[in-house]
């Protein structure tokens, strides 16, 4: 039987081998297996491309996003990049450092109206171009406010670090909830980089000195960070946010059963609580904990790889994607805010009006890169051990003094990335 | 004086068959294990625009530098030692000596590792690489309980189902099932039995100490991650070397029991002078065996624990993948792998030599 299935296969392999002999192959490796949203749209976007010319065939393939980088870097190592890949908004300029990306050579005009954290940058020229961005928001519910008179904030005036924490002290003292807060950290990826550094910004520290990208030093571990780790560890000792070793599940699930007040979470997990809650559910912005109020920018993008040997077909794929419809369809399948305003127009959620339009707001007032250099990966982990540890209660002067050692030692065996 | 005929004359065909093998082995397995070796050497990159350059035994340094700094009180202007509230003696801080201070620029960049009181001054540890001491220390805590436990368990279990009962296939099948098990769902299932909160393992011990245990973080707190997972270890694949152990039990010849029955001997007296001198060589495998794959924990730290909390279940291996590819650093990766080699060299050659036959 096998042997039979197998010499099927065979015959059906030939058999669009031949048909699309006087066609390209493009490769397309993206970062969602398991997604059957994503998937679907991507297909989709391939077929029409498809069947819009007849010069290159594009072949899509998706990878588990958990290992995705390991992957591709495997890949590149071994010589087997795809034409086209997606790759994470901070994580573009290490790759495009290493050589494996080549500049984007599309249509300006274009992109034009995208969101500025769509568009990805390094030394100057744009190596990567999204359909969507992602802004992270304090999910609540009017009603818990309320309850607790507790003032909603606005964009103008966001919670101040005393207000804010003052309410987390007034749900923890009600008893009504397992934690008055959830900052997600049973995720242990890069959503503390991307979710979590912002709070420290808006203590005003950073990651990295972003004027010379050459050290943390006093970015990571200064006055204004030391407060941050205080306040960060201090969130934990009194139990007001659960820590690291959060069940996933509770993560996935705990504020729409009403064990956690608050949710420290990401646009694309607003569809679920917008079913749960309809109109009690509200997504506040970022408080601004003295130094202004912030979030994180950029979320998955497409780039060419060096090892294309079909960069014109490639390109021609990745302008082919920049369209309304598709923007738009990936927002409808996957919840992320679509890169244009014309698009959002076309989708349910994020149009004039409609629940979810708050986040095109909060991206457009708050949302800042994370630090654009090649060395973000690996300063963007050290910070997550160094956040993971202070809410273990290690010492946090010396868990971000470590942190910094760890990013300057990074910074300088490679030679500065290129800055 | 023969074998080495044996090796090298008229046995061409030998040789033929092996070389399939033998090519397989140096190419997968000598050669990446001499370039691990190059690369360790240099500040190689994974991928980097840079050209790698020799670095000599930097890696080695960063990663094995220790020093050990002796700080005395803090005094006041009166030269009285300075104590906080509850009397305790209170000393300058560590960073004070190892940030930027130019009296001790050998001690740049260094992190306290261990601490001591030393009469009244404070004796530290300083490591410049901390993470991969207790990744060190963490990996020999792990062998140092795994061998035995895992080891002496699986003996247990293999005399229990050496024996003729009815329905026993059901015990070995029962025994052996977790070893089959993917390490993966074994990890997520038993993630969700430490839990914190409302852990299966929790509610067990509530109810069998009616509500007296209070619910433990098992993989969130420092004291209990590294035994929750020797936990999970050890149940995962102490089947394997029960089969083992029971392979070993049924090679030892009746005959030999029936003659200490007649001779009279106890149950213990049959287990020390006919089982025990039966599995010599058995335990020799295990011993071996359990302790190279302990050496190799990494996946269940991986997904249940990922090092932390606060390197509390860090090891050399979950390092070494790391560093040399979540980073990119695979020089000090291969330096990682080195220092892991030789450790398990060391170790299995001891064990060989305490463990040899005497008749030979």
């Amino acid at each position: 039987m096998r042997t039979i299935t197998l010499g099927l296969s065979s015959v059906a392999v030939l058999a669009t081998a031949t048909s699309s002999l006087a066609q390209d192959q493009i490769e397309l490796w993206f970062n969602n297996a398991g997604n059957p949203a994503e998937t679907a749209v991507v297909e989709r976007i391939v077929n029409d491309f498809n069947a819009s010319q007849s010069d290159y065939e594009v072949v899509a393939q998706s990878f588990p996003q958990s290992t995705y980088n390991e992957t591709i870097v495997a890949a590149a190592l071994a010589g087997d990049l795809p034409d086209i890949l997606a790759v994470d908004g901070p994580i573009m300029p290490n790759w495009a450092w290493s050589g494996y990306l080549v500049p984007l050579d599309i249509d300006q005009q274009k992109i034009e109206t995208f969101l500025p954290g769509t568009k990805g940058y390094w030394d100057g020229e744009l190596y990567a171009i999204g359909l969507w961005d992602a802004a992270v928001a304090m999910f609540a519910r009017r009603s818990i406010l309320e309850r607790f008179d507790i003032r909603v904030p606005t964009l103008d005036e966001p919670w101040t670090l005393a207000e804010f924490d003052a309410a987390l002290e007034t749900i923890k003292a009600s008893g009504e909830f397992e934690y008055p807060i959830d900052f997600g950290l049973a995720i242990q990826g890069e959503w503390y980089p991307y979710a979590l550094s912002p709070l420290l910004q808006s203590f005003g520290g950073d990651i990295v000195d972003r004027s010379t990208y050459l050290t943390a030093e006093n970015a990571l571990n200064g006055e204004a960070a030391l407060e941050f780790g205080e306040w960060w560890q201090s969130l934990f000792t009194r139990e007001l946010a659960p820590g690291p070793s959060q069940d996933p599940a509770d993560r996935e699930t705990g504020f729409l059963e009403g064990k956690y007040a608050l949710s420290w979470n990401g646009s694309w997990k607003a569809l679920g609580a917008i079913d749960e809650f309809g109109d009690d559910i509200m997504f506040l912005p970022a408080p601004d904990l003295g130094n202004g109020s912030t979030i994180g920018a950029a979320s998955w993008q497409y780039a060419v790889t060096s090892a294309s040997e079909h960069t014109e077909g490639a390109m021609a794929f990745v302008e082919f994607m920049l369209k309304d419809e598709y923007i738009a369809a990936f927002s409808e399948g996957i919840g992320l805010i679509p890169a244009t305003l014309s698009a959002a127009a076309m989708t349910e959620n994020y149009a004039e009006g409609a629940p979810m339009h708050v986040f095109f707001g909060l991206s457009e007032a708050q949302a800042k890169l994370r630090p654009v250099t090649p060395g973000y990966l690996v300063s963007g982990k050290v910070f997550r051990e160094s956040l993971a540890n202070i809410a273990n209660g290690a010492d946090v002067a010396d868990s971000l003094d470590a942190a910094v050692d760890a990013i300057d030692a990074d910074i300088k065996r490679n030679q500065g990335y290129g800055h | 004086m023969r074998a080495r005929s044996r090796l090298t004359q008229s046995n061409l065909a030998g040789w033929s068959f092996a070389l399939p093998g033998l090519a397989l082995v140096a190419v997968f397995i000598i050669l990446p294990f001499f370039v691990g070796i190059g690369l360790s050497l240099t500040n190689q990159r994974l991928i980097s625009p840079n050209p790698a350059q020799f670095v000599g035994l930097e890696n080695y340094r960063n990663l094995m530098g220790l020093s050990v700094l002796t700080i005395e009180p803090e005094r006041d202007a009166a030269g009285a030692i300075v104590r906080d509230d509850a009397g305790a003696i209170e000393y300058p801080r560590v960073r004070t000596f190892t940030r930027n201070n130019p009296d001790y620029p050998h001690l740049q960049g260094m992190r306290e590792w261990i601490s001591w009181q030393s009469r009244e001054n404070r004796v530290v540890l300083l490591a410049s690489d901390v993470v991969f001491m207790k990744a060190l220390v963490n990996t020999i805590i792990f062998v140092a309980v795994i061998v035995p436990v895992q080891g002496g368990l699986a003996l247990v279990l293999a005399l229990l189902i050496n024996q003729r009962l009815p329905a026993i296939t059901l015990f070995r099948a029962i025994y052996f099932m977790p070893v089959v098990i993917s390490v993966v769902v074994v990890s997520i299932l038993w993630r969700l039995i430490y839990d914190g909160d409302n852990g299966l393992l929790n509610n067990l011990l509530g109810l069998i100490s009616f509500g007296l245990i209070p619910p433990i973080d098992w993989l969130g707190n420092p004291d209990t991650a590294l035994g929750a997972i020797i936990g999970v270890s050890v149940w995962h694949s102490v089947g394997f070397h029960m089969v083992i152990w029971l392979a070993g039990l049924q090679t030892i010849p009746p005959s030999l029991y029936e003659a200490a029955a007649i001779e009279g001997a106890s149950k213990w007296q049959t287990f020390r002078y006919v089982t025990w001198p039966g599995l010599r060589n058995t335990a020799v495998l295990v011993l071996i065996v359990i302790t190279m794959q302990a050496f190799e924990l990494f996946a269940k730290v991986d997904l249940m624990t990922k090092g932390g909390p606060l390197d509390s279940t860090q090891t050399i291996v979950f390092q070494a993948v790391e560093r040399g590819f979540r980073t990119q650093d695979i020089a000090t990766g291969s330096a990682i792998s080195v220092i892991g080699f030789v450790l398990v060299l060391s170790i299995s050659l001891t064990q060989r030599y305490l463990t040899r036959s005497r008749h030979e």
